[in-house]
């Protein structure tokens, strides 16, 4: 009787310890009578893009991996980056001072300041339906961002692996076909480690493996990872573009048309990079017209009132005054971004745009990063920070685990990188998921709600400077 | 199968034999004649051997040749041919032999028995049935001249069948066998049972999988701060490790990845299989972890002071004599080695907490893991050090919250609690003060932050 009560209580307890609840069902180990000719590794990174590269050196310039094996797999060829071209490339990335962080603790970041990159100072942010606009900068007029090419991030990267290659091996041209999960305890006589088949017929193992293939992610689908996505009706349409002045080209502005939001960044002194978010239409007509009816749509989108409406304004404008009422430092002048006067040639491109996560970052022996894991929309331009975001908490993680002697591939100190991460990344994918929702109608009451919440918040710079901290995190 | 026959003044009364598992080896019949001084020994597993005097009794397998045979009254040496060799073995001892014949005995006997045989003597008494003790101090004497354990017990004078398992009178046991002195069996039972479930991370043993991430930082950092090199990614590299009690291996493992050759012992051979299975995945640990079924006493002759570092955790409060087992640690440690012990407190508190609320009420250790009488209090075990040439160095509480499943360092040790503790150098330098060993570990460090710098980064 009190053997049985002492049972119950200790089930309960069981289950009100916040232990890791069963996960989804994983495909049992093939009998893998040990082969032990298939070289096993410590880590496995399963996609070559700016966040596994960049995780792969962060864990090979780690102190405590000096002796272990860190492998890439990467299904396309090796780029050459030996000098950059002359002309700007269409895939730009804004990078926060975070990201600039990781990147500089395994010496990327000089790479790429020696290449090029654009820092801004400001971001002005403003509706196309009403006046109201928000202004971010830091205090004390640091940088606030930096706009780099994605080539040159990867120039940079592909150097830094090479200066370990003797504890990060590369694979180019490999593309995985099949993962072999572990059972996770294993109390039987099968391989205890991850398998992973690739294209050509090699076969590798590894006591953890990490997915950082994109939002259509092979390990993610494999491992059976349930993924809450959605696809929005939209694609983003990007291209270089030359201001008709030089300027002292250092702010990003962005304008939230009722299709899309619009944003120019800057790249240098006479260019800036275009992102414009719009339905799937409008941008293939973006791409179809010539050059000169594209500059023209450009500078209609920032400059033109069409969208504004007397209610709209006249309630802006009074709430305007409000606040300068409360707050006279709180409302500052609305400015025009620079015009542009042409576009590159051949710098235009689309690609559709969606919203994704999943729901487990983590399972034994596995954990996604980047966008296998989280797809954000780029309005708030913090696809790749989340990403790097990523790379720093999981590298601190693993490399404690390293020095502490634990196996890899333990879910405990996987579980503590999923929690601070999830924390972070749902808020963040949240928040940007409500705002394009907002931003994307032209109704008069969301419309007005948006306006007096943008003034507001604009008036609020401690408010400000959260969001700020938040999304360079 | 022969029953002994018995009767008659002077008999040897026999003792029981150990039958071990397999019906065929069970010990075959034997005869004994009283007052004949024959002696016969029985073979557990293999043929009988028989009486002397040219009596052959039947063996199972059918063979007439004698064994093994103790004969004459007279000692006039015993004419032993080894039947099968390394077989565990019983000795019927012949009433009124001399030492001369037990010499020989145990001289021809020795070589071909098993290392853990049992050997069953069966001694004769006197005529009003007692046995005779004289001959058991003198018979025990010359054994033991030939590294025979020896384990005494008193027993029936009255015959008793083969069938019958009573204590043995005497049992001789060859050496190195697993010693009462510091294995306790109750325990080994209790971790047979939970053999396969070492590797469980949230199973019977979660709470020592979650003791890794405190005990090994530890481990790790003390025997940084008295190093002088470091070598990147494996900063224990270089390092001899003997875990004591390594189970399943859950402490090997961890700091064979930080690059120490370890040698991990259990008395439990499921446990060693479990290990060794789950080391076998990995070429990197296989190669610097050894296993080893056997207790502590058995590998000190041949380890005599080879270890670095020996690394006792959640052990000694299963041992059956703490003295010996820190008597061994020492030997088997180089002098200036580290001593790392963690156990649990013997305090009201460590019953509640430890025994009813850990096994009984939440589960966190199976049921019966642990006996409050036999934890030990960090006092009785710094005295115990100190006494056999250690220095305590750190004395540390360790506190585990069930909720998370997580350990951490707390002030009190009342409950559990990590000690480490130096081995004196040769000098004899065996003062336990700490204020010459705080100068000691500073001088270290300061010449380990100079030799550092200099030899640190060879990538």
């Amino acid at each position: 009787m009190a053997a049985a009560r002492g049972q119950a209580l200790s089930l309960l307890w069981a289950r009100l310890r916040p232990r890791p609840g069963p996960r989804a069902p994983l495909r049992a180990a093939a009998a893998a009578a040990a082969a032990p000719a298939q070289p096993l590794y410590d880590v496995v990174v399963s996609g070559g893009g700016m966040v596994g590269s960049a995780m792969a050196a962060a864990l090979g310039h780690d102190i405590h991996f000096h002796d272990k094996k860190i492998a890439l797999l990467e299904a396309g060829p090796r780029k050459e980056y030996d000098h950059m071209p002359d002309s700007y490339s269409n895939r730009v990335s804004s990078i926060s001072p975070g990201s600039a962080t990781l990147l500089s603790s395994f010496g990327a970041w000089d790479h790429v300041c020696s290449l090029r990159l654009k820092p801004f100072r400001r971001m002005q942010v403003w509706d196309a339906c009403s006046e109201a606009m928000i202004i971010f900068e830091k205090d004390d007029l640091d940088d606030m961002g930096y706009i780099v090419e994605n080539d040159v991030i990867m120039s940079a990267l592909t150097k830094q692996l090479d200066a370990v290659a003797d504890r990060v091996e590369v694979f180019y041209r490999s593309r995985a076909v099949g993962y072999t999960w572990p059972l996770p305890s294993h109390s039987c006589d099968t391989s205890p480690w991850v398998q992973i088949q690739l294209a050509d017929g090699r076969r590798l193992q590894t006591k953890l493996l990490i997915g950082a293939d994109g939002h259509n992610s092979v390990v993610r689908k494999e491992a059976e990872i349930k993924n809450i996505e959605h696809q929005y009706d939209q694609s983003a349409v990007v291209a270089t573009l030359h201001l008709s002045e030089a300027t002292d080209n250092n702010v990003a502005w962005q304008r939230f048309l009722p299709t899309g939001p619009i944003a120019l960044l800057p790249l240098s002194d006479t260019a800036s990079s275009l992102v414009w978010s719009t339905s799937h239409e409008h941008a293939s007509e973006l791409l179809a017209m010539d050059e000169e009816s594209f500059v023209d749509s450009i500078n209609s989108a920032f400059w033109s009132n069409i969208n504004h409406s007397d209610f709209i304004d006249t309630a802006g404008a009074m709430f305007r005054s409000a606040i300068s009422l409360l707050k006279p430092s709180g409302t500052a002048v609305r400015q025009l971004p620079p015009s542009v006067a042409k576009v590159d040639p051949e710098s235009r491109a689309m690609f559709p745009l969606g919203m994704g996560h999943a729901t487990e970052y983590v399972q034994h022996r596995l954990a996604l990063i980047g966008d296998a894991a989280h797809r954000v929309h780029p309005l708030a331009g913090q696809g790749v920070n989340l990403g790097f975001g990523d790379i720093a908490c999981l590298a601190h993680h693993l490399s404690a685990a390293a020095f502490n002697g634990s196996d890899l591939g333990s879910l405990k100190h996987l579980l503590k990188f999923e929690t601070e991460r999830q924390r972070h990344n749902v808020s963040l994918i949240a928040a940007t998921d409500l705002l394009k929702r907002l931003y994307s109608t032209r109704l008069a009451p969301l419309v007005l709600l948006r306006t007096w919440g943008l003034q507001a918040t604009n008036a609020l710079p401690p408010v400000k400077e959260q969001i700020m901290a938040f999304a360079s995190k | 199968m022969l029953k002994p026959k018995f009767g008659g003044k002077g008999s040897p009364c026999l003792s029981a034999l150990n039958c071990s598992p397999e019906p065929q080896s069970r010990a075959l019949g034997c005869s004994a004649r009283e007052g004949s001084g024959e002696g016969i020994l029985v073979f557990l597993g293999h043929s009988l051997a028989l009486s002397a005097k040219g009596d052959t009794a039947a063996s199972e397998t059918g063979s007439s040749k004698p064994a093994w045979m103790v004969p004459k009254r007279k000692n006039s040496g015993a004419c032993l041919e080894p039947s099968h060799a390394g077989s565990p073995g019983v000795l019927l001892i012949p009433q009124r032999s001399t030492a001369g014949c037990w010499e020989s005995l145990a001289c021809r006997a020795s070589p071909l028995l098993e290392r853990r045989s049992r050997v069953v003597c069966a001694l004769p008494c006197k005529s009003d049935g007692h046995a005779d003790l004289s001959f058991q101090t003198g018979l025990r004497g010359i054994l033991q001249d030939y590294n025979w354990k020896i384990q005494l017990k008193s027993s029936s004078t009255l015959p008793v069948s083969l069938t019958e398992m009573k204590s043995s009178m005497l049992t001789a046991k060859r050496p190195l066998s697993t010693s009462h002195s510091s294995v306790d069996s109750k325990e080994i039972k209790k971790f047979q049972l939970l053999a396969h479930k070492w590797w469980d991370e949230e199973g019977e043993y979660s709470a020592l999988h979650s003791m890794n991430d405190i005990r090994v930082p530890f481990i790790r950092d003390t025997l940084l701060s008295m190093s002088c090199n470091y070598h990147l990614g494996n900063p224990l590299s270089g390092v001899k490790i003997l875990d004591v009690g390594c189970g399943g291996g859950l402490l090997s493992e961890p700091l064979a990845r930080l690059g120490a050759s370890v040698t991990g012992i259990d008395p439990l051979e499921d446990n060693i299989r479990t290990a060794d299975r789950h080391k076998s995945f990995d070429p990197v640990l296989a190669k610097r972890i050894q296993y080893k079924s056997s207790s502590l006493e058995e590998i000190v002759e041949e380890s005599m002071e080879t270890f670095d570092v020996i690394v006792a955790s959640e052990v000694v409060e299963h041992v059956a004599d703490l003295e010996t087992f820190i008597k061994c640690c020492s030997q088997v440690l180089k002098p200036e080695g580290s001593l790392f012990i963690t156990t649990i407190n013997k305090t009201q508190l460590s019953y509640v907490l430890g025994i009813v609320v850990a096994e009984k009420i939440m589960g966190i250790v199976p049921e019966g893991t642990h006996e409050w009488e036999k934890f030990v209090p960090p006092e009785e075990l710094e005295h115990l050090l100190e006494s056999n040439g250690f220095s305590v160095k750190t004395v540390n509480g360790m506190l585990y919250n069930p909720l998370w499943g997580s350990w951490s360092w707390m002030e009190s040790t009342s409950l559990n609690y990590a000690v480490h503790a130096v081995k004196s150098g040769a000098q004899g330098q065996s003062g336990p003060t700490d204020a010459p060993s705080e100068m000691d570990i500073q001088q270290r460090s300061a010449t380990a932050g100079t030799a550092g710098t200099a030899s640190d980064i060879s990538v």
